[in-house]
C-alpha cells in the first residue's frame, strides 16, 4: 500500500512534470542572480557559493511543498487517503519520499553545474550534492508539517513560508556548514553527521506531526 | 473549593477580573525598586561604564521570551490533548507577550550593543537564536491568526508549538555551533567580570516584575479572548455591554 | 452493527444538531435529510472519523471507531461531496489506484470491467479533467463495486446523475443491504426497502 503511495504521486507528478520543472528552473535562476549582484569576483563567489545554493534550496523546497498536499485537498483524494487502513504516518511518509524524489534528489543532482558557476573544486561539489541529499530529505519532511497546517487557509502560500523557514534553519546551518569546511579543508564528518542526525529526528516525528496536522486541518 | 469549576472559561472570567490587580500592582512596585537598585545602587562597571545597566531590562525580557515560549506550548499542547478550551486561549495570549519580550530583548540587546561592540547588531549566537525565537513566535501568532475556525485555530496552533519547543534546543546548539564556527564577536555577555550583589538583586527583582506583569497583562488579554469567543453565551455579552 | 449515541455536533459557534441516535444493524439503510446547513455532511465525516463529535459516541461492532483507529477503515467505503478522484488520471488508473491504497490489487481488464458496468465504457482511457460530472460521478461510484466494505457512507451520491444511473445506484444499494450490508445515506431520493431495514433521520 506504502508503494501505491509514492507511485500515484509520482505518476501525478509526471502527469504535471512542467510544475516539477519549474522548481528546478527557480533554483537555477536564484543561484545565478547572486553574482550578477554582487560581481564577478571569484574569490568572493567561492566564499559565498555554500550559502548562496543551501538558501536557494531551501526556497525551492519550500515551493514545492505547495504540491504535497493542496491539490489532494482540493479534489477530495487527501479525505480518501486519510481513509485508507494503513497508519497515516506511512501515508504521509511516502507522499513525501514522492514530493523529494521529484524535488529534492533533482536539485542535489543539478547543484554541481551551480558549483562550477561559482568556481567550486570536484571534491567540494561532491560534499555539496551530498549535504543536499541528507539535508533535502529533512525540508520535505520539516516542511510537509507546514503545508498540512495551511491547508486550504488564505494566503496559505506566505503563512507557510513564515512558519517553515524558521524551522530549516539548522539544516541550513549544518548543511553549509558541511561545504564550508571542504572549501576551508576543515573536517566536515561533523557537519554531515549532525545533518544526519537531523534527517533520523525529523523522520520520526515530523510524519507524526504532519498526521496531526492533517486530521486538524480536515475536520 | 472546587477547581474544577474554573476550568470552564465562563467561570474563570469573573476570577480573573479579580485577580488581574493581585498581580499588577506588585509588579508596578517591583519595577520601581528593581529599576532603583539596578540605576542608583548597582556599581558602575569599570569595564562598560553606565551602558552595561541596560541589562537590568534585557536579561530579564531575554528569560521571560523563552520562558513563556516553553509555557505557551505547554498550554497549547493541554489544550488540544485534554480539549481544554481556556487552556488553549491561555497560549493564544501568552504568545503575544512572549513576542513582545524577545523583540525588547532584541531592542534593548543591539542598544546596549551599540556602547559596548561599536555596533547595533552582532551575529551574535544569544542574539540570532533570539532573533529566530521571535520567528518562531511571529509563525504562531499569524497561524492563529488566519484560521477563522477557532478549534482548528487552536489545534493547530498546538501542533506548531511542540514543533517549535522540539526545534528550539536544535536551532540553539546550531547557532551556537555555527558562531564558534566562523569566529564571530567573541565578547561574552556575562563575562568574567562577577556580578556585583546588586547587579544581581536588581536584575531578579526585575525578572519577578517581569513574571507579574506577564500574568496580569496576560489575564487581561485572557479575559478579551474569553469575550470575543463566547458571543454565543448570553452572559458575555453583558460583559462587553 | 453502526450505533450512534446522544451525538451532537457543533462548526465553528454554530450548534448544527444535538442528541442523534440510532443503531443500525446487518442490511440497513439510514437516509439522512434535512435542509442545506443542517449538518447531513457533518454526521457522514462523523461516521467516517474524519471529524470528532462534541459530543455523544459512534461505535462500530460495539466499540468505539476512534479506538479502532486504521482497522475501522477496511470495514468503510466513503463517498462525499468531491468525487476523490485525479483529474489527471483516466477512470481507469483512478481506479486502480483507490483500489491499491485499500490493499486489494485490481488488473487493468479488471478495472475495464467495473468501469463499463458503470457505464463508462469507450471513456476509460480519457484524463478524468475532460469527462462530464456526470460521468465523474460514475467513475467515483465504480468504487463501490470493487469494495468489500460492509458500511457504506455516501454524501449527496445522486446529484448530476441522469435517471438510468439513479436507477443503478439505487439497484446497488439494494443489493448490497439485501447482502447484509450497512448504508447510510445523505439523500432526498426515497428507497424501495422493506420497512424494517429502513430508517429516515431528520435533521431539521
Amino acid at each position: 500500500m506504502f508503494r501505491w503511495i509514492v507511485v500515484r504521486d509520482l505518476t501525478l507528478a509526471w502527469k504535471s512534470r512542467v510544475d516539477v520543472l519549474s522548481t528546478l528552473f527557480f533554483f537555477l535562476i536564484v543561484v545565478s542572480l547572486f553574482p550578477l549582484g554582487i560581481g564577478p569576483e571569484t574569490n568572493l563567489l567561492r566564499l559565498i557559493a555554500p550559502g548562496v545554493v543551501w538558501v536557494a534550496a531551501l526556497l525551492a523546497s519550500m515551493l514545492s511543498l505547495g504540491r504535497l498536499f493542496a491539490n489532494d485537498y482540493q479534489d477530495g483524494t487527501l479525505e480518501q487517503l486519510l481513509l485508507t487502513p494503513q497508519p497515516l504516518y506511512l501515508v504521509v511518509l511516502g507522499k513525501v519520499l514522492a514530493l523529494w524524489l521529484v524535488s529534492g534528489v533533482p536539485l542535489a543532482l543539478m547543484s554541481p553545474v551551480l558549483g562550477i558557476q561559482f568556481g567550486l573544486s570536484g571534491n567540494t561539489l561532491f560534499v555539496l550534492v551530498v549535504s543536499l541529499l541528507l539535508g533535502t530529505p529533512v525540508l520535505a519532511l520539516i516542511g510537509s508539517i507546514g503545508a498540512a497546517l495551511t491547508l486550504g487557509l488564505r494566503g496559505g502560500g506566505l503563512l507557510l513560508s513564515i512558519l517553515v523557514l524558521p524551522l530549516y534553519i539548522p539544516v541550513l546551518i549544518f548543511g553549509s556548514g558541511a561545504v564550508d569546511a571542504s572549501i576551508t579543508g576543515m573536517g566536515l564528518q561533523g557537519s554531515l553527521s549532525l545533518l544526519g542526525a537531523v534527517l533520523v529526528l525529523s523522520l520520526v516525528f515530523a510524519p507524526w506531526a504532519t498526521s496531526a496536522a492533517l486530521r486538524i486541518s480536515l475536520e | 473549593m472546587n477547581w474544577y469549576k474554573y476550568a470552564s472559561p465562563t467561570n474563570f472570567y469573573p476570577l480573573a477580573g479579580k485577580m488581574i490587580p493581585w498581580f499588577a500592582i506588585p509588579s508596578a512596585i517591583l519595577f520601581v525598586l528593581g529599576l532603583y537598585v539596578g540605576f542608583f545602587v548597582a556599581p558602575t562597571d569599570f569595564q562598560q561604564g553606565d551602558a552595561y545597566r541596560i541589562i537590568f531590562i534585557h536579561v530579564p525580557s531575554a528569560w521571560m521570551g523563552m520562558f513563556l515560549y516553553l509555557l505557551m506550548a505547554f498550554y497549547a499542547a493541554i489544550g488540544w490533548a485534554f480539549n481544554a478550551r481556556l487552556s488553549s486561549m491561555m497560549a493564544s495570549a501568552i504568545s503575544i507577550t512572549g513576542a513582545m519580550f524577545t523583540a525588547l530583548s532584541l531592542v534593548t540587546g543591539s542598544l546596549w550593543g551599540k556602547p559596548t561592540w561599536g555596533t547595533y547588531w552582532v551575529w551574535d549566537a544569544r542574539l540570532t537564536s533570539t532573533l529566530i525565537l521571535l520567528f518562531l513566535y511571529i509563525g504562531f501568532i499569524s497561524l492563529q491568526a488566519s484560521i477563522d475556525d477557532r478549534s482548528r485555530a487552536d489545534r493547530a496552533g498546538a501542533v506548531l508549538a511542540i514543533v517549535g519547543v522540539i526545534n528550539v534546543p536544535i536551532i540553539y546548539f546550531s547557532v551556537q555551533w555555527w558562531n564558534t564556527l566562523h569566529q564571530g564577536a567573541s565578547i561574552r555577555l556575562l563575562g568574567k567580570p562577577t556580578i556585583a550583589p546588586p547587579m544581581m538583586a536588581a536584575m531578579l527583582i526585575i525578572l519577578a516584575a517581569c513574571w507579574l506583569y506577564s500574568i496580569a497583562v496576560v489575564l487581561v488579554r485572557l479575559r478579551q479572548i474569553i469575550v470575543e469567543r463566547e458571543q454565543t453565551a448570553a452572559w458575555a455579552a453583558e460583559a462587553r455591554a | 452493527m453502526l450505533e450512534a449515541t446522544s451525538l451532537g455536533c457543533v462548526r465553528g459557534d454554530r450548534r448544527l444538531f444535538t442528541n442523534v441516535n440510532f443503531a443500525l444493524g446487518p442490511g440497513s439503510l439510514l437516509q439522512v435529510q434535512g435542509p442545506n446547513g443542517s449538518g447531513k455532511t457533518s454526521l457522514l465525516r462523523m461516521i467516517c472519523g474524519l471529524l470528532a463529535p462534541a459530543e455523544g459516541e459512534i461505535r462500530w461492532q460495539a466499540a468505539n471507531i476512534h479506538s479502532l483507529g486504521e482497522e475501522y477503515f477496511t470495514s468503510l467505503a466513503y463517498i462525499g461531496h468531491r468525487n476523490g478522484l485525479k483529474e489527471e488520471l483516466t477512470p481507469i488508473e483512478n481506479l486502480r489506484v483507490a483500489s491499491g491504497l485499500t490493499g486489494t490489487q485490481l488488473s487493468h481488464d479488471e478495472a475495464t470491467i467495473v468501469l463499463g458496468k458503470v457505464g463508462l465504457a469507450g471513456r476509460e482511457h480519457l484524463p478524468a479533467r475532460i469527462l462530464s460530472e456526470g460521468q465523474r460521478r460514475r467513475t467515483a461510484l465504480a468504487r463501490l463495486l470493487i469494495c468489500k466494505a460492509p458500511l457504506w457512507v455516501l454524501d449527496e451520491v445522486l446529484t448530476s446523475l441522469d435517471s438510468s444511473a439513479v436507477r443503478f445506484v439505487t439497484s446497488l444499494i439494494r443489493e448490497h443491504t439485501n447482502k447484509g450490508g450497512i448504508t447510510v445515506v445523505a439523500t432526498h431520493h426515497e428507497f424501495d426497502l422493506p420497512a424494517d431495514s429502513y430508517q429516515r433521520l431528520d435533521l431539521a
